[in-house]
């Protein structure tokens, strides 16, 4: 009988810490209007979506320094940027990571990064960690593509970049492209989920 | 003379014999860890058995993941002969398998097998294993042949211990 409380209470501990370890239960779903935000640039500089005036949406990312899947991403994030900025829909990277937990995610190399990769998008701290329970991210890279509207941001996409994180040659499917596009001819995104693989957030 | 001859003899034979055991040694150690795409890897989630299955996902770069594994070995070593089976499926990058996974799993004699999930295309896969995976790791799956529970987060060796006990 003693056994069985103490195992009900590891049990329960269990749940809790399980449950504790979570706070990302939640996080938005496709038609859900997003959060604005005053995130702090490598720059040193604020940056909200609101200075965006002319923006029709946004490819905000959650990445960083650190994780070998985003670092296998950078190339192709610089890419979508260039190709998606003058139509409307700019990359806007955010570190979701505490950096005293991954000191490679620190403000200080998170300059140096994009400074060496000559990322040509906003690369954002989420200071505090406010922001990346809000929208649900759950790992880096995690995408989510945002179209403005009179109601606000509209997440129309969220998931992966493409379908191979290892080989750019060899992806298939280029889901964050293919749903940018469809925004842009104002068509609805088919694939509006994915599953990414990634690290997991650091808190 | 005579004995300095055998001397020299003895000497290099003995740093031959030597070498040929460091040699033997090294080809005893070298860890052969077999590489698998999702659909080859996937009949390993399913059992029919009454063995408990306890399969991690995990990288040599991800370092929660390094963090928990003490606590996987340590309780494969305690339920090794039991029915009781652990998997370790490193999600490293294939170009990294010979360069850090093969070397990491000599260096630290990892007991619990460990394979390579060698498959790309994640968003294929990653529901498979469980619908409610968003895809980071460290994640865990424990499973018998009626229960399945998917852990995407940390273990402790107490945690682990006490999945496995109410399980």
């Amino acid at each position: 009988m003693k056994k069985k409380i103490i195992y009900s209470l590891g049990l329960l501990l269990s749940i809790f810490l399980f449950t504790s370890n979570q706070p990302i239960a939640s996080g938005y779903g496709i038609g859900d209007i997003a959060t604005d935000f005053s995130l702090k640039n490598t720059d040193g500089k604020m940056v909200s979506l609101k200075d965006y005036k002319d923006a029709k949406g946004f490819i905000v990312i959650f990445t960083c320094n650190h994780c070998p899947y985003a670092v296998a991403y950078e190339d192709r994030i610089i890419a979508l940027d260039k190709k998606y900025k003058s139509k409307g829909y700019p990359v806007i990277a955010i570190n979701p990571n505490n950096p005293e937990k991954q000191p490679k995610d620190s403000y200080d190399l998170m300059q140096v990064r994009s400074k060496e990769k000559g990322f040509t998008f906003p690369y954002l701290l989420d200071e505090g960690q406010k922001i990346y329970p809000q929208y649900g991210a759950t790992k880096t890279p995690h995408v989510f593509i945002l179209e403005k509207t009179s109601k606000g941001n509209v997440v129309q996409y969220i998931g992966a970049i493409d379908d191979n994180h290892e080989e750019p040659k060899n992806v298939k499917v280029k889901y964050v492209e293919d749903a940018v596009d469809a925004l842009l001819n104002k068509k609805e995104v088919v694939v509006k989920t994915t599953k990414a693989i990634g690290c997991s957030i650091k808190v | 003379m005579k004995s300095f001859l055998f001397i020299i003899v003895l000497t290099s034979f003995i740093g031959c014999n030597s070498k040929n055991q460091k040699v033997r040694e090294e080809l005893l150690t070298k860890v052969e860890i077999s590489s698998y795409t999702f659909e080859e890897f996937a009949p390993m989630l399913q059992t029919n058995s009454d063995t408990l299955y306890v399969v991690n996902f995990w990288a040599t770069w991800c370092e929660p993941c390094i963090e928990e594994l003490p606590a996987f070995e340590a309780i494969n070593e305690k339920y090794k002969n039991q029915k009781f089976k652990m998997l370790l499926v490193s999600l490293d990058f294939s170009k990294q398998k010979e360069k850090k996974l093969t070397p990491f799993v000599t260096k630290n004699q990892l007991k619990a097998q460990v394979i390579h999930l060698n498959d790309p295309d994640a968003n294929a896969w990653i529901e498979k294993v469980d619908a409610n995976w968003s895809g980071s790791i460290p994640a865990t799956l424990v499973f018998t042949k009626d229960k399945r529970v998917f852990f995407e987060q940390s273990f402790t060796k107490e945690q682990l211990q006490n999945t496995i006990d109410n399980f």
